[in-house]
């Protein structure tokens, strides 16, 4: 196990160097902050001393290197759009995020699961069928015009819930929560929904084709034989069967939630990382940008390497063959 | 009956409202970039510092000066290098100092300091000085008649509250340090900050100390400005009654807020023309498919460029009728600007033809062109257009958008040789656009003209508008480098653009033509 563990993280860091190179040897081609940074009544002298002075006149590899070094010490330097430092903004912006990911994953992941045994239950009923061909929408339309769509339904035509940004937060020890708030737990309805659908729809169908499967298991038709309620069947024996893949494709796609959160951020103006990202991106804000796309790694990388750990908490197998032919 | 009570409640409840805070909810696309008011020269900043702090004078809403912190403004009789401001009495910081003529001396020498962003708009100011109280006197390296409009964006700090937080060096963001002044203010305007958090919400309130406070209407006592980028988004929260105030209301859905019961759109031409641009000074160019010349250095094909150019449909098509076809490449506000030249660009495809022929490129060229796609409003859809009005007289034009990071250091770098650009005058003088745009490039001046254009001549004309004190032979000196500027046509002009706020009917103000609504003009009711 311990052994396992070392090399994975290993991995992991070699994953992180080179996503960090690349993401700088990208950078190049977003543009030039130099621009954005002066006025229009610059001159050429201004841009030539700006340029030095922020190294970008060094090539990618050194700026790369520069980077390693100061974030090695914590230090990730300063917005060239906010002039403050990138990792004080960074710790703002991650509770919004994070929050938004908690509750649209949760959100999947309890719509999914229920809408899944529903309609594999229920296969030939109406209402699963609906459900199934709803399930197919959410898949094919874009997080963008999901987003639009809501807006333009509950806050310009029904005007119930706010169209954008998160509400009233209260800050708990440097966590912003929307949480505690009316304001607030109204503001994260649309842009979860938003975030979730897509991977609620994944859940549903995911579990619905396992739980199908399980069912036609000898061990199910067993357990109808012996006369055992149809609900323990359902969701004693046949959803625990069905959940393995589930945490896998769960956890997976948590780290895309986050990623995916850039869009439904910018539809919603939700104060997050994404759209930190997506002005960053606009203004070629390269601290930013390098330190964003580093959590973001380092994020996924954790994650994988998390749900590697748990398939191996989870299926004794897996322990077994490991320790047997390593030992 | 029943309505009768609702009428009475409603009446009392404005009536309350009225009488604690009349709030206005703000959003535009993109927020302040700090609170320093001399780190950044660019639009949404100055809109925000405009309302905390104060210049010497300011631009209304139409464009005129109006007195601010100086009274009153004049070149010292006897010495043409000297203007003498006098300045306003009884005026306080928000933190209660008295506003005097040190505070003018420290703010503008700090606004000339290496980090400036706003020191280019004082080179030509040698020294200030305070001869008492309040009067300061600027020394300038040559008479300069417009240095009162190099100032209206230029904010003044109190030097003791500067001080005493050291944030009298203004940010330096390679050194990796942050100031106090970028994310605390004091100033003398009427509103103070009372909250902020970058790019998601700031709050003001307004300054029940304010000098001007029995002049101006004043009604807005708070303020929420909320940056909503998406244009969509920001639509919705005007139509849902979340915001009360918009900048930025996309072309498309104009219709759709003024058609809303309530909502009101107000439009007004924008100080910003949008024009192309050519790479006229290279022997040969890149870009095009002629070896060995560059058609682009025959002013009969530029000529011929420009007549190709149907201002009408980009105006009908692409705007959706916002927009006003211009002829050159000054706003109307600007000094130097006649409705003449501004209607001089006709359609004529039949001339053009034979320009084109005359030029010995009757059977056409290729080219490229390069263009934003998130700078100006539809500004790839106007370069789309441009390529079919290009054909016409045997122009192939192959359309290359890139967002606005990645546009204009092509210009900076004369990579391109047809391109677009958009120029606005904040001096409200022709100078400013010789300056940077038609001037040949060197250190000082021309930093945007990515023609290659230069003519010696002209740059001498160019260079001895900074100082000549006579109104009338400088703007003579004007319209010759202007009728030298539209002969050559050096730039092809396309329209001036049109601003566009939409609020609820309850707000009451005209559209600035620099996008910078300063909220003491806003009146609110009924």
């Amino acid at each position: 196990m311990f052994s396992f563990a070392l090399r994975r993280v290993f991995q992991s860091v070699i994953v992180l160097l080179v996503v960090g190179l690349v993401a700088f040897a990208m950078f190049r081609f977003v543009g030039d902050p130099i621009d954005n940074m002066l006025g229009q009544e610059r001159t050429l002298e201004d841009i030539e001393r700006l340029r030095e002075n922020l190294g970008l006149d060094k090539p990618f590899m050194v700026q790369y290197w520069r980077f390693l070094e100061q974030a090695a010490q914590g230090n990730f330097g300063l917005s060239y759009r906010q002039g403050r430092p990138v990792a004080d903004i960074l710790l703002e912006r991650i509770p919004a995020t994070l929050e938004l990911a908690f509750v649209s994953g949760l959100l999947a992941l309890i719509g999914g699961i229920v809408l899944g045994i529903f309609t594999a239950i229920r296969r030939r009923g109406v209402a699963a069928n609906v459900i199934m061909t709803a399930s197919l929408v959410g898949v094919s339309l874009p997080t963008f015009l999901i987003g639009i769509l809501l807006i333009y339904i509950f806050s310009v035509e029904l005007n119930w819930l706010p169209s954008f940004g998160r509400g009233d937060v209260v800050d708990i020890g440097g966590w912003s929560t929307g949480f505690f708030t009316e304001s607030g737990r109204k503001a994260l309805i649309l842009p979860a929904i938003t975030l979730g659908l897509y991977q609620m729809t994944l859940i549903m169908r995911l579990v619905r084709t396992e739980m199908l499967e399980v069912l036609r298991m000898d061990y199910i038709r067993f357990a109808r034989a012996r006369g055992i309620k149809e609900r323990a069947i359902n969701f004693r024996h046949a959803l625990k069967n069905t959940l393995v893949p589930v945490i896998t494709i769960t956890g997976l796609q948590l780290g895309s939630i986050i990623a995916f959160a850039i869009i439904t951020e910018t539809v919603f103006q939700w104060p997050g990382v994404g759209l930190l990202f997506i002005n960053a991106i606009q203004f070629v804000d390269i601290p930013v940008m390098a330190a964003y796309l580093m959590m973001i790694s380092v994020m996924f990388v954790g994650i994988n390497l998390i749900v590697d750990m748990l398939y191996f908490a989870i299926d004794p197998r897996l322990r077994v063959e490991r320790s047997g032919g390593s030992n | 009956m029943k309505t009768k009570a609702l009428l009475a409640l409603t009446l009392l409840a404005t009536t309350a409202m009225g009488a604690s805070a009349e709030t206005l909810r703000w959003a535009r696309a993109g927020d302040s970039l700090t609170l320093d008011p001399h780190a950044q020269n660019e639009g949404p900043t100055h809109t925000l510092a405009h309302q905390i702090y104060e210049p010497l004078i300011i631009r209304d809403h139409s464009g005129a000066f109006q007195a601010a912190l100086a009274t009153d403004w004049a070149p010292k009789e006897g010495d043409p290098n000297v203007w003498v401001f006098n300045l306003r009495q009884g005026v306080t910081y928000h933190d209660g100092a008295d506003f005097t003529a040190e505070d003018v001396v420290f703010s503008i020498n700090r606004a000339k300091s290496e980090n400036s962003a706003m020191k280019e708009l004082l080179t030509s100011i040698v020294e200030v000085r305070a001869t008492d109280d309040h009067t300061v006197e600027f020394v300038t390296d040559g008479p300069n008649p417009i240095l009162p409009s190099n100032l209206t964006n230029l904010f003044m700090m109190d030097k003791g509250w500067t001080e005493a937080n050291s944030a009298t060096k203004v940010q330096d963001i390679a050194g990796g340090e942050t100031t106090f002044a970028s994310s605390n203010t004091n100033g003398t305007g009427p509103f103070q900050l009372v909250s902020r958090e970058p790019d998601v919400k700031t709050v003001l309130s307004s300054n029940a100390a304010y000098w001007g406070k029995d002049e101006f209407p004043l009604d807005v006592t708070e303020i929420v400005y909320t940056p909503i980028q998406n244009a969509a988004t920001r639509v919705a929260a005007l139509l849902s009654g979340e915001v009360d105030f918009i900048q930025d209301v996309p072309v498309q859905d104009l219709g759709r807020v003024a058609d809303t019961s309530g909502l009101v759109v107000k439009t007004a031409p924008q100080n910003r023309v949008i024009f192309f641009g050519m790479n006229m000074g290279a022997d040969d160019i890149a870009n095009d498919n002629v070896d060995g010349k560059n058609p682009l250095s025959d002013a009969r094909v530029r000529k011929a460029m420009s007549l190709a150019v149907n201002r009408d449909a980009i105006k009908k098509v692409v705007m959706r009728e916002q927009s006003q076809p211009a002829g050159m490449i000054a706003p109307p506000f600007v000094n130097g600007w006649t409705a003449e030249m501004d209607a001089s660009s006709a359609t004529d495809v039949e001339k053009a033809k034979s320009l084109m022929a005359d030029a010995g490129y009757g059977d056409g060229f290729s080219i490229q062109l390069d263009c934003p796609n998130d700078r100006y409003i539809n500004d790839e859809a106007i370069c789309q257009a441009a390529v079919g009005m290009m054909a016409q007289i045997g122009v192939t034009v192959n359309l290359d958008a890139k967002p606005k990071a990645q546009h204009f250091p092509l210009i900076q770098n004369k990579e391109t040789d047809f391109y677009m650009l958009g120029w606005g005058v904040p001096t409200y003088d022709s100078e400013y656009i010789f300056n940077f745009l038609v001037h040949t490039r060197n250190d000082e001046r021309g930093s945007w003209n990515g023609t290659g254009y230069s003519n010696p001549d002209l740059d001498a004309k160019i260079a001895s508008l900074s100082s000549e004190t006579d109104l009338e032979k400088r703007n003579g000196l004007i319209g010759d480098i202007w009728s030298v500027v539209q002969d050559e046509t050096l730039y092809i002009p396309i329209h001036h653009q049109v601003l566009n706020w939409g609020m609820t009917e309850n707000v009451k103000t005209e559209v600035s033509p620099e996008d910078d609504p300063k909220f003491k003009f806003f009146e609110l009711g009924g």
